[in-house]
């Protein structure tokens, strides 16, 4: 210690002061406010003016919602209510009917699906869950359950539309046929000529056998529960139903048209590219009118091909294309020297996608393909103009009853709220999906 | 290989595919189930209830045809059509017949090749207006600003109407009904024009009906009846005399209450013909003599769908006018069953 601060100042402290806790004004609710909503004057300003905005719509909103009409039978009911409460205002009574909810929330949930059967889709929602568990969070749960994963796909519908057993069976045992005929022909000549063959062998059976078979084993062994037809399909149930096959296939397809695009193959490359550009220079509606419309013209009269089948093709087909171009951005942004680490590890093409490149691609485009889903799911409800029942236009088949006629905020509402609970778990779990990946590149 | 999916999921529809090549009656038997088109929700002509059955003065033809044919009004599969599916829908065989508040027009009957069997419900286009406002006529109406649903025949009736009138007025595009009861209440527009039906049912749904008018004048035609497809002429028959039917049923005054006991037989030869116990009107249709006694139990005669689904004991509350029977000055006019 020197002595230099005896002539400078008149006393040294020479020990450490105890640490003390941060004065309440920085710490806690008080501190966090300080910082946050109140660190300078025009901070200052904003906030008082925001909290004023955000008090004066809940003072609009909240009474309005807190209406004590959850029993009414009609909206003239709600209104006696509201009355007898005393909430009127200058435009007639103000405050919600959630009588119509009440009535109606089961239907608008599971469109016509006969009461009796709510178990199957609720069952099948279940099962989508444990089914889509391995692929989102796969470091939790055991991993032979990728095997229900990949049987889920015939379990699905074969729940919800029901029918003989034998007809998920047979398109399964399509893929069962490609697959070993690849295998087989594949040993025996080439990878490519087994491929094709498979594929053909494949389609073979599912346009021009399958059928036979299924027909002579129903007979047999009528195994099989009541059949739903797509009729009877509305509300969330199909919205979901929708948007959970779309995002499950676009991705894939989105995947393959995003590598055919960069193919060096010209034929494919362009056939991706027209095939992308085409689907995306198209509105999803006129999409949705070539399915319902167009497609029952060219087809030969009495050709019953299900609605909701070709609702689903052209809605999977639109998020493909999207997709493929969300891929496609994430396969831009890998630095060039991926490619060649991955050729010079001796790596073919297939093993090189899928052990270097498709990792880091996809992950980077996650918020993209997140994205992309949420934009399809929303977009579900289009179908309510090609007249499927979906929540939309439900809303509009509830008003039509002269009991609920009328009624708008209270339908739109509810609908918005299911609509954002399902969008904003998306939303969550493409947040936690990116936490979990980040793996350096700070 | 997702792509294989669908490909699969395709073929097994394609293998439901019926051979359709004889007549609609035939297939209709056969399938068991009446394919009926209509609309996704119209208050008073087509709901779906809590539970998913179908009420409704559209919906009623469409069950009187399934009684007459499959002896069993339920035995009808609703497919809900919007005003833009709805002629492809029929064309291209997915219903066998529309029940869609449809307006008869010439371009659709002889250009999109459908055949209108007869007319349920004569509507016209009207409008309208606030009490407040103080119009009682729309010659009034200069210069107003209406709410009006675009795309539909609605819009250019207007146009015609101001036009001729020498009358100029600002339109506020719409696309739904329930849009244009907010417009219109919320004052962003004078007047709401749409079918004289449709206004009645949105004025009921009014907290207070007695504010606003429908003004006199109805500035359109619009017959709105039910159409099956061109060139098969013996489905459009069975349609259009179940109508019918109906029709001659009030007229003839069978009613559900009593056609238990006129169905014995009358004194009436027609009534006896109607109901199949006189004649072989029914062999002729190529159904069992007591088909219009079925579509009249179904729901009752023209009358008694009327007053239970849109009458004026309704919350829609409309009168019969145009579509009072011909001896009661209106314009329902069956022709005789001989």
């Amino acid at each position: 210690m020197s002595d230099t601060h005896a002539n400078t100042v008149a006393y040294v402290r020479e020990t450490m002061l105890p640490q003390v806790a941060p004065p309440a004004s920085s710490t806690g609710p008080v501190g966090w406010a300080r910082e946050n909503l109140f660190s300078g004057w025009f901070n200052t300003v904003v906030t008082v003016i925001s909290l004023a905005i955000i008090a004066w719509i809940l003072i609009g909103i909240v009474p309005w919602i807190l209406s004590p009409t959850w029993g009414a039978t009609s909206l003239s009911e709600c209104r006696e209510i509201l009355t007898a409460a005393g909430s009127v205002g200058e435009h007639g009574t103000s405050g919600a009917c959630w009588g119509v909810i009440r009535e109606r929330w089961v239907q608008l949930l599971f469109g016509f699906y006969p009461s009796d059967l709510y178990w199957r889709p609720i069952l099948s929602f279940v099962l989508m869950g444990v089914a889509l568990a391995p692929v989102l969070f796969a470091d939790r749960v055991p991993s032979q359950l990728i095997w229900f994963s990949a049987a889920f796909p015939f379990i699905f519908p074969w729940l919800l539309w029901g029918g003989t057993i034998w007809g998920p069976l047979a398109v399964a045992a399509g893929f069962v046929i490609g697959y070993y005929v690849f295998r087989i022909l594949g040993a025996a000549t080439s990878n490519l000529i087994g491929l094709v063959v498979g594929v053909l062998a494949a389609v073979i059976w599912w346009l021009f056998l399958s059928g036979y078979v299924v027909d002579a084993l129903a007979s047999v062994l009528p195994l099989g529960i009541e059949e739903v037809p797509s009729r009877n399909f509305g509300g969330f149930m199909l919205s979901i139903t929708i948007g959970v096959v779309a995002i499950a296939c676009s991705l894939p397809l989105g995947i393959v048209l995003a590598l055919g695009r960069q193919s060096d193959l010209m034929i494919v490359k362009y056939i991706c590219i027209g095939f992308i550009e085409f689907i995306r220079g198209v509105p999803l509606i006129t999409l949705l009118f070539v399915a319902s419309t167009l497609l029952n013209i060219f087809m030969p009269p009495g050709t019953n091909f299900d609605i909701i089948l070709r609702v689903l093709i052209m809605v999977t087909l639109f998020a493909a294309a999207y997709m493929a171009e969300v891929v496609r951005g994430g396969l831009a942004a890998l630095p060039k020297g991926q490619y060649e680490g991955a050729d010079s590890l001796g790596l073919d093409y297939w093993q090189a996608q899928r052990l270097v490149i498709m990792p880091q691609a996809l992950k980077i485009s996650i918020p993209g393909i997140v994205s992309t889903f949420i934009g399809v799911f929303k977009d579900t409800t289009l179908v309510s103009i090609i007249g499927l029942l979906d929540p939309l236009g439900l809303s509009n088949a509830i008003r039509a009853d002269s009991n609920w006629n009328g009624i708008v905020w209270e339908l739109y509402g509810f609908i918005a709220v299911v609509f954002f609970i399902f969008c904003f778990s998306m939303s969550r779990y493409s947040m936690y999906l990116e936490r979990k990946l980040r793996t350096g590149h700070k | 290989m997702k792509k294989s999916v669908l490909f699969g999921a395709l073929t097994v529809a394609g293998l439901a595919a019926t051979a359709a090549a004889a007549g609609t009656l035939d297939d209709v038997k056969a399938r068991g189930k009446l394919n009926c088109g209509v609309a996704t929700g119209v208050p008073g002509f087509a709901t779906p209830d809590a539970n998913g059955v179908w009420n409704g003065f559209d919906v009623a033809v469409c069950r009187a045809v399934a009684a007459a044919v499959l002896s069993d009004p339920m035995a009808v599969e609703f497919v809900p059509t919007t005003g833009k599916t709805r002629f492809t829908a029929l064309a291209s065989g997915e219903i066998d017949m529309l029940a869609r508040n449809t307006t008869w027009t010439f371009s659709r009957d002889v250009d999109l090749k459908f055949t209108f069997v007869g007319v349920n419900y004569y509507d016209g286009q009207g409008f309208m207006v606030p009490k407040e406002l103080g119009v009682s006529s729309a010659k009034d109406l200069d210069g107003a600003t209406v709410c009006i649903q675009t795309g539909t025949t609605t819009e250019l009736n207007l146009a015609d109407y101001f036009r001729i009138n020498n009358m100029s007025y600002e339109p506020v595009p719409i696309e739904t009904n329930a849009e244009a009861q907010q417009q219109y209440l919320a004052g962003a527009c004078d007047v709401y024009t749409t079918d004289a039906s449709g206004l009645a049912a949105t004025r009921a749904t009014f907290e207070d009906p007695s504010a606003h008018v429908l003004l006199p004048e109805i500035i359109s035609k619009e017959p709105l009846g039910p159409l099956v497809r061109h060139g098969d002429d013996e489905w459009g028959d069975v349609v259009r005399w179940s109508l019918n039917a109906l029709i001659a049923a009030e007229e003839l005054g069978v009613s559900s209450a009593n056609i238990a006991e006129l169905s014995k037989g009358t004194d009436n030869p027609e009534i006896n013909r109607m109901l199949g116990t006189e004649g072989t009107l029914g062999e002729m249709l190529g159904l069992d003599a007591e088909w219009a006694k079925r579509a009249i139990m179904a729901g009752g005669n023209y009358g008694e769908v009327f007053a239970k689904n849109i009458g004026e004991n309704t919350p829609i509350g409309l009168a019969r006018g145009l579509n009072a029977q011909w001896k009661d000055g209106g314009l329902q006019y069956a022709p005789p069953f001989r």
